[in-house]
């Protein structure tokens, strides 16, 4: 069979790039944990996210990287403001309403890119791209490195501002109990607005830390957006924890998938794993009943 | 002119319910400084449809409702919650997947949080059981358990008129001893109080005043110990 050593790499390297899964699937879920759907524009809404972080780069030279705290920032705030100006009051109150609004989003997002960006693979050039350290026989690249240690980083600082903050636990009692949330003064449209706009800033944090390594087209959401249902699902619908370590599991299967199926087919394992899931715990690793 | 005060809470010709349903046909009720106000009437009768329009969880048909004598019919649940009238609500509806403590700082997110501290250890001292659970969600609590966190969580928002509805419903008789007992305390303490309640008796044993709502209307009011003694009242809600 396979050495060991490269078992190990396989595993390592999948680890890492299960941080970007990670964030990507931390915001699907805290959406869906908030508001109780799927947000569907979340693929769309990343391919966006990559490209703010590709024109950064291109016309004012900002390294993808530096551009974190202002792409997420800005994710925010389109985020919240989607949600304030568009999906929040077209809905009126309905979660299908809400689904259907973000599928919406989604299409014109998806249409709007191919018309004002085209259709061509867009990559941002960084000197550090290929850098990588070698431990043993596992071949680590550094910009991987970069988005594990920031992909736990911001999952830690998402954690504790849901654990400590009157409004971390306010997303948390409406995401459970909307009208005792009323009745305690929160203004439970403005919670679900501000968990829209987190969920988006996770994928703006995402995309700074995909572009060095990756491209981007318009189609560049969707790989990811099923990736990150997958762990969704994994983990657990509306699952913080389930999130963050079905993200991990599903970087390393698509890592062995790859090293033992060959690189195109990486991604069956993923497909695998959501078909068990859904067959023998449908309410995933750590997912509450209801 | 100064607006007229004869109470904290002034519900005059009021209508309400649910899409094209009426429920609420023109009620008016009063609840003055330091009262307890009952509000009885059987299951279904409308009183959770009052609460929950005075609250402004939803928009009434029609009427007005005045608290501290400014008209707040229609006004969003924030900026009534941030006047000072929480509603206590039937089911209790804590946050069964934060804490106990967690469930009471919230119930000073909109009002009394510079008093957090000081009103926490309140609550707790009022609640010692609580106290034991500080720190275990409240989902775990015992229905009684979570009915004193959801009568914390009110406190916690320092309010000057708390409606508490059906605050028995579900609780052993021992336990219904000790919420009244609970709810006498409080008002002791000067809380204006509208207390919407299936248990008769104990309710016109502690309160000031009475109302009966019966088919959207007020079907009786008056002193809660005179109520206690008419006939209709007993014939319907104590079958002698
Ligand atoms: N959200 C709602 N939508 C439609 N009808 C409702 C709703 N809530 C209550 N009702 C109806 O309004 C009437 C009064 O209910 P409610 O105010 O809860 O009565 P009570 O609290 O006195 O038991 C009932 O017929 C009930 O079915
Ligand atoms: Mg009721």
């Amino acid at each position: 069979m396979f050495d060991p050593q490269i078992l190990i790499a396989g595993v390592l390297n999948g680890l890492l790039a299960g941080g970007i899964y990670v964030l990507v699937a931390v915001g699907l879920t805290l959406i869906y944990g908030v508001l109780h759907i799927i947000n569907f524009a979340h693929g769309s809404l990343l391919m966006l996210a990559m490209y703010a972080v590709f024109f950064l780069w291109r016309l004012s030279g900002i390294d993808p990287y530096l551009a974190l705290p202002i792409v997420v920032a800005g994710s925010f705030v389109f985020g919240y403001l989607l949600y304030r100006g568009l999906i929040g009051r077209l809905s009126h109150g309905r979660d299908e309403n809400i689904l259907l609004l973000t599928l919406g989003v989604s299409i014109v997002i998806d249409n709007a890119a191919l018309l004002f960006f085209g259709g061509d693979t867009q990559t941002v050039e960084v000197p550090y791209a290929g850098d990588a350290i070698e431990i043993g026989a596992a071949f680590l690249p550094i910009p991987k490195l970069i988005s594990f240690g920031a992909a736990l980083l911001i999952c830690l600082v998402l954690g504790l501002f849901m654990a400590r903050t009157d409004t971390g636990k306010a997303i948390r009692a409406v995401a459970r109990e909307r009208q005792g949330a009323r009745l305690a003064g929160i203004d439970v449209e403005k919670i679900f607005a501000i968990s829209y706009g987190i969920g988006i800033a996770c994928l703006g944090a995402a995309a700074c830390l995909l572009m060095p390594t990756f491209y981007v087209t318009p189609q560049s959401g969707y790989a990811f957006v099923l990736v990150a249902f997958t762990t969704v699902v994994l983990g657990g619908m509306g699952s913080f924890v389930g999130a963050a370590i079905g993200g991990f599991l599903i970087g390393v299967t698509e890592s062995l998938g790859g090293l033992l199926l060959g690189e195109q087919l990486g991604q069956i394992g993923i497909s695998l794993i959501f078909i068990l899931i859904l067959l023998f715990k449908p309410t995933g690793l750590f997912g509450s009943k209801a | 002119m100064a607006p007229q005060r004869c109470c904290v809470l002034e519900v005059g010709s009021l209508r309400a319910g649910y899409g094209a349903i009426e429920i609420l046909r023109g009620v008016d009720l009063t609840v003055g400084a330091g009262e307890i106000v009952a509000l009885l009437g059987s299951n279904g009768a409308g009183k959770s449809t009052l609460n929950n329009n005075i609250s402004g969880l939803y928009r009434p048909f029609g009427g007005t409702i005045r608290f501290d004598g400014t008209d707040i019919a229609g006004v969003a649940s924030t900026r009534i919650v941030e006047a000072g009238l929480i509603q206590v609500p039937e089911g209790r509806r804590v946050f069964p997947n934060l804490s106990v403590r967690d469930n009471l700082e919230l119930g000073s997110y909109r009002r009394g949080k510079p008093k957090r501290a000081q009103n926490l250890e309140r609550v707790a001292t009022l609640f010692p059981r609580l106290r034991e659970r500080w720190m275990q969600p409240a989902g775990t609590l015992s229905g009684g358990e979570q009915q004193m966190l959801a009568i914390g969580r009110g406190l916690m928002g320092e309010p000057r008129l708390l409606i508490l509805d059906e605050p028995s419903l579900g609780l052993s008789p021992l336990l219904v001893e000790e919420m009244f007992t609970l709810i006498g305390r409080l008002n002791t303490d000067g809380l204006a109080l509208l207390l919407v309640e299936q248990n008769v008796v104990q309710s016109l044993a502690i309160a000031h005043r009475a109302y009966v709502l019966e088919n959207g209307r007020i079907a009786l009011s008056g002193k809660a110990s005179e109520l206690a003694q008419n006939p209709e009242l007993r014939k319907s809600y104590l079958g002698h």
